[in-house]
């Protein structure tokens, strides 16, 4: 069952990417109203197939890589839906369900092999932690997508190139104020999941903080987007430059994501 | 039935004729009530606008009708036929279709795409609807051209970017500024292209303009047009950063804003983007302007070249428009030619009729000893006489109604059975929509 949600969940992403990307060459309202709606039915396969994976297993399916990048991938798709809803910008789903969707594929071709549930995992402040953590990583993904567009509409309004993509592309002001949506609320979601991560360490190992590269990543992560949040509200920084630390901070993410190993969990 | 359409437009006519034969909207009754007693005009439209003045109407009389109401424009309005004459174009049938299809969709407009035609056209219908002289098939005729051009609008791009430099200007801000119900326009120096772009500004919603000038009563006089603020002239720097867009045009030989400036101004606004736009030849504004981050700076030349790419995009845009045309024009022609079908199948019945019973009530009253059923035998023997008569010619129209000769059927019928023409508000035709 959960197999078969997966499977649809996959196609039905794969079908909404096309959509999103054949928006980009083609003008069409028909085209984008499909294009959301496959996608909407496509998250609500993926948001079954999770749900009937954690009542089978009896916990929130993050407890390994497979796992995780399936929900990472999730959060994502649901907080693009969320921004398209509000600020009615197609494009960027021509940017972000193309990552969504490799994240799914990478997901199902790892292999997770069936163990027990370590004792330590079965911690509500973990499930607490980590749902946090995703749910901010998914705004920063955004936020990411957003400063690509906010770059590529820049260079066309610096070089005078008014072709189709510029005509596409979101006003430059209404991207700002999306990338800043995405730091104000990613921003004490991060910091919530490390504070809720820390007590589970302290729980776990008896360490509030035990430098372990997670936690240490987790860290500078938490210092970049500071910086950023900070840098805006007190000089208004804002354009290119938040643009391009915006990127970096979905590049650190995505290295401590995929390339720190947890000490505690694996 | 046949459309016609007679008139002139900025491509045949100049300006010095066509404000001859406007006619004036305020007395359009009048025009109106004489264009449908011209002999052999049943239905009329007129659609008078500065950059056309066409008729619409319906006629059997193709020829006939073109040239009445060719005389009738050149009499109404006191003109010399001769001289009316060559500026006038005609259409009838499917040309005349086409014409008013393409008309209402913009493609025959000056701006290919502007919006106004349409709007005009409505109007004009409206006038004719009101005193009642368009009738079932420019009723019908009209609508389909309307929802044609709205098919046009919505499934082409013909509209959808600016073809002036001040609206351009606009384009353009929106997609630094996005919303502009929050911003403001700063004018320095005055000129026609620089009133005219800050006009665009205010129509899109901008929320209001600073004016500056050498001569500070010209920019008082002109912040009092916009109802905006007047900044003196050596003042402009502590008041740049308020403004969002910056449209200059000066006199001056030299640059007023260079980068350090923009640096400044842009600092000041907390980095929030800023706006130039350079009308001013020489120029106003060092192009290293552009080099500093969050300002953005367009030359006229820029916006020209927008300019340019849209109408392009139009063209290419208005070959999709006369696909969805011709489409249209199928169907509306199909309509038109079966129209008249039903109520001559009718009309041409009723005549056979009307002459059995004529000639069957004059036999009977004048026989002596009628056999007791020979009544009812007359009947049903002349009932299955016309019956058999009719049946060929109704099936002929039918099969033609859905070929193109109909007319030429309809014509000959009418006046081989001397059948009454059509009436303007038939109820019967009505009753085929």
């Amino acid at each position: 069952m959960t197999h078969l949600f997966f499977i649809l969940t996959v196609a039905l992403y794969g079908c909404a990417t096309a959509a999103y990307l054949a928006c980009l060459l083609r003008t069409s309202p028909l085209l984008t109203r499909w294009a959301g709606r496959i996608l909407a039915v496509g998250f609500t396969a993926h948001l079954l197939s999770t749900i009937h994976l954690a009542s089978r297993m009896k916990y929130l399916p993050l407890t390994n890589m497979q796992e995780s990048l399936s929900f990472f991938s999730l959060a994502i798709v649901g907080a693009f839906i969320f921004f398209e809803r509000r600020y009615k910008v197609t494009t960027l789903g021509s940017f972000i369900i193309p990552v969504a969707l490799m994240m799914l594929i990478a997901s199902s071709s790892l292999h997770a092999e069936v163990r027990q549930l370590p004792p330590i995992l079965q911690s509500n402040w973990f499930w607490f932690h980590a749902l946090l953590a995703f749910t901010s990583y998914a705004c920063f993904t955004i936020a990411a997508g957003i400063a690509v567009m906010y770059l590529i509409q820049r260079y066309f309004l610096k070089t005078k190139h008014f072709g189709a993509l510029f005509q596409k592309l979101p006003s430059l002001e209404t991207m700002d104020e999306i990338s800043y949506r995405c730091l104000t609320v990613g921003f004490p979601l991060l910091t919530v999941a490390i504070i809720s991560g820390s007590i589970w360490s302290e729980q776990a190992t008896g360490s509030y903080w035990i430098w372990d590269p997670k936690q240490t990543w987790s860290l500078i992560i938490w210092f970049i987007y500071a910086a950023l949040l900070h840098g805006r509200i007190t000089i208004g920084w804002r354009g290119k430059r938040a643009a391009i630390l915006s990127i970096l901070g979905f590049i650190v993410v995505l290295f401590t994501f995929l390339g720190m190993k947890h000490s505690i969990v694996w | 039935m046949n459309i016609i359409v007679v008139g002139l437009s900025h491509k045949t006519a100049a300006v010095e004729i066509r404000e001859k034969v406007a006619f004036s909207p305020n007395q359009i009754d009048k025009p109106l009530g004489e264009l449908i007693k011209l002999e052999g005009i049943i239905e009329g439209v007129i659609v008078s606008t500065c950059n056309r003045v066409e008729i619409y109407a319906t006629t059997r009389d193709i020829a006939g009708g073109i040239a009445r109401i060719k005389r009738f424009m050149a009499d109404y309005h006191h003109l010399a036929f001769e001289t009316l004459e060559s500026h006038l174009y005609s259409y009838h049938a499917e040309a005349a279709i086409r014409h008013v299809f393409r008309v209402a969709s913009s493609l025959d407009s000056m701006v290919v795409g502007e919006p106004q035609i349409l709007g005009q056209i409505k109007t004009s219908y409206g006038y004719a609807a009101e005193f009642k002289t368009s009738g079932i098939i420019l009723n019908r005729f009209l609508h389909k051209a309307f929802s044609v051009a709205k098919r046009v609008r919505t499934e082409t791009k013909i509209a959808s970017s600016a073809v002036s430099v001040a609206f351009a200007a606009v384009e353009l801000a929106k997609k630094i500024l996005g919303d502009l119900s929050d911003k403001t326009v700063m004018l320095i120096g005055a000129g026609e292209m620089c009133e005219l772009a800050a006009k665009h500004f205010l129509n899109s919603g901008a929320k209001g303009v600073m004016v500056t000038n050498r001569t500070f009563e010209r920019a008082e006089r002109l912040a009092e047009e916009f109802a905006g603020e007047a900044v003196r002239f050596e003042s402009l720097f502590e008041n740049l950063h308020r403004a969002d867009i910056v449209l200059s045009s000066t006199g001056a030989p030299h640059y007023i804003i260079g980068p350090k400036d923009a640096e400044e101004v842009v600092k000041r606004r907390r980095f929030k983007p800023i706006f130039f736009i350079d009308i001013a030849v020489p120029r106003d504004i060092d192009p290293k302007v552009d080099g500093v981050e969050n300002a953005y700076l367009f030359t006229v030349d820029h916006l020209q070249d927008i300019v340019q790419a849209n109408l392009a995009q139009r063209g290419l845009e208005a070959e999709k428009a006369e696909e969805i045309i011709d489409q249209e024009i199928g169907q509306f022609h199909k309509w038109l030619s079966t129209l008249e079908v039903t109520p001559t199948i009718v009309a041409l019945r009723n005549r056979f009729d009307e002459i059995r019973r004529a000639e069957l009530d004059k036999t009977i009253s004048g026989w002596k000893e009628l056999p007791p059923d020979a009544e009812k035998r007359l009947e049903a023997l002349t009932v299955a006489m016309m019956n058999k008569l009719l049946h060929a010619p109704t099936y002929a129209l039918k099969q033609a109604g859905q070929g193109g000769r109909v007319d030429l059927y309809i014509d000959a019928l009418r006046q081989l059975f001397e059948l009454e023409a059509l009436q303007r508000d038939d109820e019967e035709f009505e009753l085929e929509e």
